[in-house]
């Protein structure tokens, strides 16, 4: 059995479009994570940092450019890049450092500066790089999320007002939540009636590239206890599992799947959150609130089945049932969700760690969900990257 | 309790794909310029019979798209010996989309741009999904899930004089 690991401090630079170095939001939201969480930063003795890949050599050397800036002192540091995946792969270095023995206070960091517009792929000609080779034949990020939308449309009888009342209820929680880029209500009709980007899903229900920055603080149950913390959130379980063969999710960047042509077909993002449920011991009907990767409204709906809210198909119901918005049997994305924050890579898995931890505190003001017990985060990029996070009070 | 959902592929026909002498590349088009593929060895450059080439394992039976493989991918196989194979040419309409604004580089728009369809295909054969612009002309509305398509070659884009085409999917009337 190994020892329990808690989260005993979260911070955050808020989201935004400001234009400033990477650096600054994650130092910002470090000295956040430390100041909540009572410990001080030459108490750290590990710094897992997210690196960014837009942001030049300190971006690769995450963790090291964030000790540097918040001043040398010894701390091991490690840095990882797992897509969307990266706050919960340097949160699981953390814990399984302090698991082991290795040390009893970590840092974990993630920030990034993104550019504008569609996120494109590195210069240069380079056929052999299949993010390359998509953006070549004019497949974008919109076009797999739409490719599920418009799945869910035809096979489950989604509409587009399900998808435009997915932005609507994210940007209800969102509108006072002080970290989230976009703080403004909206209607059904005005997300209708926002342009067309890759039909069927609009302009509005696209999510955005960010600048964010967030931290948390993690340490054994043991250190958090001798420092009389009375606001510990548990690590229940992290989940960071690759697919398994062969994969049947139409997934970027690739042009094509796997072939089922001698194997059995697997749902990836399905398997997720199975993982992180088994560690902590609970179940989807145990959960009290969730955060998950609305990277466009409608892919929320298919969230809802990957961590096992609902059955397969039973989504729409879910939403239409009011299930989902806080006040609701299961509240997801009390954050408001990449709709109010739009996606700061490295950062996006921690601020859904950050935000359960509020939740689970009791700290969430005015979108906080009553009696949160059990949180659980999902996310999913390319390159075969998920994850999923649980957390309990 | 929690269970990961197995979404099997879908068989729609009993589809037999048509393996004729389709590995040797012709050209698209006649002319000064002979139209280039926009990536080397994916397809076929026989209009009349164009097929993406994958690759198949030898020892499994899997199938990979782009062919590029080394070692095969499936875990219960460790094989290193695959054939070239020519994929079927005609699929199943999993999903589809378009886009409605310019993609970023390295696409090479026109200008103006041109929206165009984009269509997710299984091949049963196979039982893999592929991705791929739509013919010319598709548009969403024209399309729906299930629907039978087929392989075609068509240009992409023009660069300094050069046409380069690509693989498309065309409805099936």
């Amino acid at each position: 059995m190994s020892r329990d690991v808690v989260i005993l401090g979260a911070g955050m630079h808020p989201w935004g479009k400001w234009g400033r170095n990477f650096v600054e939001y994650g130092v910002h939201a470090a000295r956040a994570a430390l100041k909540d969480a009572g410990v001080s930063w030459q108490d750290i003795q590990f710094v897992a940092g997210g690196a960014t890949m837009r942001n030049g050599y300190p971006g690769y050397v995450a963790g090291a450019t964030f000790s540097q800036a918040l001043g040398w002192q010894g701390n091991e540091i490690m840095t990882c890049y797992a897509a969307c995946a990266t706050g919960s792969q340097a949160l699981a270095a953390a814990r399984a450092k302090i698991q082991a023995g290795q040390c009893e206070v970590a840092l974990v960091v993630g920030a990034d500066t993104t550019p504008k517009g569609f996120l494109a792929p590195q210069k240069g000609e380079r056929p052999d790089d299949p993010d390359w080779v998509r953006f070549r034949l004019g497949i974008t990020n919109p076009t797999y999320f739409s490719l599920y939308a418009q799945r869910r449309k035809d096979v489950y009888g989604a509409t587009d007002e399900d998808f435009a009342a997915i932005k609507v209820k994210n940007a209800e929680h969102g509108f006072s939540n002080e970290f989230a880029r976009y703080q403004k209500k909206f209607t059904i009709e005005e997300v209708l009636a926002s342009p067309m980007v890759a039909s069927p899903l609009r302009l509005f229900e696209i999510c955005a590239t960010s600048d964010g920055g967030a931290a948390v603080v993690v340490a054994s149950k043991e250190y958090a206890d001798r420092l009389g913390s009375q606001r510990q959130v548990k690590i229940g379980g992290i989940s960071t599992v690759s697919p398994k063969f062969a994969s049947a999710d139409v997934e970027m960047p690739d042009i094509a799947t796997d072939s089922a042509a001698a194997s059995n077909a697997y749902s990836f993002r399905a398997s997720i959150a199975q993982k992180a449920y088994e560690e902590a011991g609970v179940g989807p009907e145990d959960v009290s609130l969730a955060e998950v990767y609305d990277l466009s409204s409608a892919m929320e709906l298919d969230w809802y089945e990957y961590i096992g809210l609902c059955a397969q198909g039973d989504a729409e119901k879910l939403l239409r049932d009011g299930d989902t918005r806080i006040g609701g049997r299961v509240p997801v994305n009390a954050s408001g969700g990449l709709a109010c924050f739009g996606e700061a890579v490295p950062a996006q898995a921690l601020a859904q760690v950050c935000e359960l931890t509020m939740q689970l505190r009791g700290e969430a003001g005015d979108r906080q969900v009553s009696d949160a017990k059990v949180g659980v985060t999902g996310n999913q990029g390319l390159f075969g990257h998920g994850s999923s996070v649980v957390l309990l009070r | 309790m929690f269970s990961i959902v197995i979404e099997a592929f879908q068989y729609s026909s009993d589809f037999l794909s048509t393996f004729g002498g389709c590995m040797s590349s012709t050209e698209a088009s006649s002319g000064a310029n002979p139209a280039l593929p926009v990536i080397e060895g994916w397809f076929t450059m026989d209009e009349a019979d164009t097929h993406l080439i994958g690759s198949r394992c030898k020892r499994c039976g899997t199938y990979f798209f782009p062919g590029n493989v080394t070692f095969c991918r499936n875990p219960c196989c460790e094989s290193d010996e695959f054939d070239a194979v020519p994929l079927s040419r005609e699929g199943t309409i999993w999903s589809y989309t378009d886009a409605q604004y310019k993609p970023p580089e390295p696409y090479v728009a026109a200008d103006p741009f041109e929206p165009y369809a984009i269509a997710a295909v299984e091949l049963a054969k196979e039982r893999m999904i592929i991705l791929g612009q739509l013919a010319k002309g598709i548009t969403v509305d024209d399309v729906t899930t299930g629907m039978q398509v087929e392989l075609q070659l068509q240009t992409l884009f023009t660069k300094d004089g050069q046409d380069y085409v690509s693989w498309v999917w065309q409805p099936k009337i």
